[in-house]
């Protein structure tokens, strides 16, 4: 199964990220959006960091899952690629997430995503498919 | 991408109106700037369905305004000015954009073409290492507890009192660098972590420094009062924002309305226009917050103007005083203000956004800095990195009909993914090379997705807000050094 797909938009960028459930399609938006800022493939799973969210709903729950990965690039440069989802409810998540520090010997880093936005996010349930635009 | 095929009159060469009609729930008409060409490739995509959205927010008079740099954002549309009462309307984050405060400032200098030149690779060096740049950039100036309150308040005022820059600069900045009724209690700790380490640093994406030449000269007597004199004067463009400083304000305003928006019964065609009564606690935590990012972003862009008058004399051996290096003005192009303006002819108090528009106050406003009282606030329109920007003055008309708003820039024509598809980054380095322009980017991938063909052609966008009466031309500049972050 695909994890993630891009969509066009004409001055932002989307992502579209699958799962066999909601909290995998979560995981890999997460994935799509470190995919978006930096080249994965030589980042190593040095570090991890738990994070713990609670919000409204699912939508909000997306917005603030993505928007504090970006917090945590922000002020700790580090890159994660891997989600374990440890719990899971639709409007709660705690996570486990690996990565490292951005190296610039190693890592190279690719397009800098300001924020998630809710503009045109969609949460889908039945086909655990969630789409979100980014300004970038 | 889905064509927008609702209704649109036309109502002279350069405005077109979506009536109130279109969809239930419009308080006001949307109004568009541009011409037939543009409007054919604006209808492309969804930014007039943003433009009709916007004219439900509570509060909202006259109209929904786009810009002629109109395109598809998320929320507003990018080019998007609305006004709402104070008194019974709404601020909007997502009409401000997360950027808070991104925005442009020129400096003009006293050399010539043939005196940079030759030493165009060391200046172009010289200031790319000066000036940190590039995702997640980290800057040079180490805040000591306490100080990034103060910049929050004090925005280009605090960079001057440092040693970043003149007394003049602030003169010569939209709101002396310095808005009013900033709070820092309102920024969150998340917000002020991101905005520590990053003060002093350009970002990535469309943000850039540019040396750039006088071209044309339109009107030479406006010009002069900026200090724009003749064809092939050397001039410095800033192009930044308030970092993720104004990021994490937007995000965190935004989730805080959405919250709200029940409690005020508020109901929108999108969660990204969440917003507040201007008057309601959260509408006044965020403008004040917001305020605290603008002007984060005004010291950004003040410290980062001292880094580069100061490569700028040491690469050509000059000093300060020879070069000239003025702050001609510093404009920015996401922000909502509390203005006063005619509203069936009577003055109102309304809330501003422009996102991705510049104010453009005419001449004899008491907003417009005194040396400028004759001529009209300067406007400065970024284009791409290859073709030519342009310097304007605000007008009466700007005052009339768009709450003394304009352009910001070219506008994007092609999505970045599109834009990497279409040239390499190595393609738009060369051609950019072969028209003598001297390019430092932090990444290749990021200069495919910055290339020129991805924008619209800044003459015509600047010719439709001309045209239309909403700014003046005065002169237009083109690159011969230019760094993306």
């Amino acid at each position: 199964m695909k994890r993630f797909e891009l969509i066009e938009h004409t001055a932002d960028m989307g992502l579209v990220a699958y799962g066999h459930d909601l909290a995998e399609a979560f995981a890999n938006a997460a994935y799509g959006l470190f995919s978006i800022m930096a080249d994965l493939g030589r980042v190593q799973e040095k570090e991890s960091r738990q994070i713990e969210l609670k919000e409204d709903d699912t939508e909000a729950l997306l917005f603030e899952w993505l928007n504090y990965l970006l917090y945590v690039f922000d002020v700790e440069m580090l890159l994660l690629k891997r989600f374990d989802m440890e719990r899971f409810d639709g409007s709660g998540l705690k996570a486990i997430c690996y990565g490292e520090k951005y190296d610039p010997s190693r890592h190279r880093l690719k397009t800098g995503v300001k924020s998630a936005t809710y503009h045109m996010m969609k949460v889908d349930r039945e086909n655990n498919r969630v789409q979100v635009i980014l300004d970038v | 991408m889905a064509t927008w095929n609702g209704p649109l009159e036309k109502i002279d060469d350069y405005r077109w109106r979506i009536p109130k009609s279109y969809k239930q729930g419009m308080r006001v008409p949307g109004i568009i700037y541009a011409d037939a060409d543009m409007m054919k490739q604006i209808r492309g995509e969804q930014a007039l369905e943003q433009v009709a959205n916007v004219a439900f927010l509570p509060g909202i008079v006259n109209h929904s305004l786009a810009m002629p740099d109109i395109h598809w954002g998320y929320g507003f549309p990018i080019g998007g000015v609305a006004a709402m009462r104070v008194d019974d309307g709404v601020v909007s984050p997502g009409g401000v954009g997360f950027d808070i405060n991104c925005g442009v400032r020129l400096l003009r200098t006293n050399l010539m073409k043939d005196e940079v030149s030759s030493k165009m690779k060391q200046m172009m060096d010289a200031l790319y290492n000066s000036v940190p740049s590039g995702v997640g950039s980290k800057g040079k100036i180490r805040l000591k507890g306490g100080e990034l309150n103060e910049v929050l308040r004090n925005g280009s005022r605090w960079a001057v009192e440092h040693g970043y820059g003149r007394p003049d600069d602030l003169d010569s900045t939209e709101e002396n660098g310095e808005m009013a009724g900033a709070e820092p209690a309102s920024v969150s700790g998340r917000a002020k972590e991101r905005g520590l380490p990053q003060l002093g640093t350009l970002g990535s994406g469309n943000h850039f420094l540019e040396v750039a030449l006088v071209d044309e000269i339109h009107e030479p007597d406006i010009a002069r009062a900026m200090g724009i004199n003749e064809v092939d004067q050397v001039m410095l463009y800033v192009h930044c924002g308030s970092r993720g400083l104004g990021h994490q304000v937007a995000s965190d305003y935004i989730k805080e309305m959405v919250r709200a928006m029940a409690k005020y019964g508020i109901d929108l065609p999108d969660r990204q226009l969440a917003c507040s009564p201007v008057k309601s606690p959260e509408g006044q935590a965020y403008l004040s917050a917001m305020r605290g990012a603008a002007n984060y972003a005004w010291a950004n862009r003040q410290c980062i103007t001292h880094w580069v008058r100061e490569a700028f004399c040491r690469v050509l051996g000059i000093k300060e005083v020879d070069a000239g290096l003025e702050l001609i003005y510093d404009v920015a192009h996401n922000i909502a203000k509390i203005e006063e303006h005619q509203v069936n002819g009577q003055k109102q108090k309304l809330c501003v956004h422009r996102k991705g528009a510049t104010r453009a106050f005419p001449a004899g406003h008491p907003e417009v800095p005194g040396k400028y009282a004759q001529i009209g606030q300067p406007v400065l329109i970024p284009g791409d990195m290859g073709r030519a920007s342009y310097v304007l003055v605000g007008t009466e008309q700007a005052m009339k009909e768009t709450f003394g708003s304009t352009c910001h820039g070219a506008g994007r024509l092609q999505s970045r993914s599109a834009a990497k598809r279409h040239q390499s980054g190595r393609d738009v380095l060369e051609s950019l090379q072969a028209r003598g322009i001297t390019i430092r980017a932090g990444s290749l991938a990021g200069l495919a997705e910055e290339a020129p063909s991805a924008y619209k052609d800044v003459s015509s966008v600047v010719g439709v807000a001309h045209n239309a009466g909403i700014s003046k031309i005065v002169a237009r500049t083109r690159p011969i050094g230019v760094i993306k972050g």
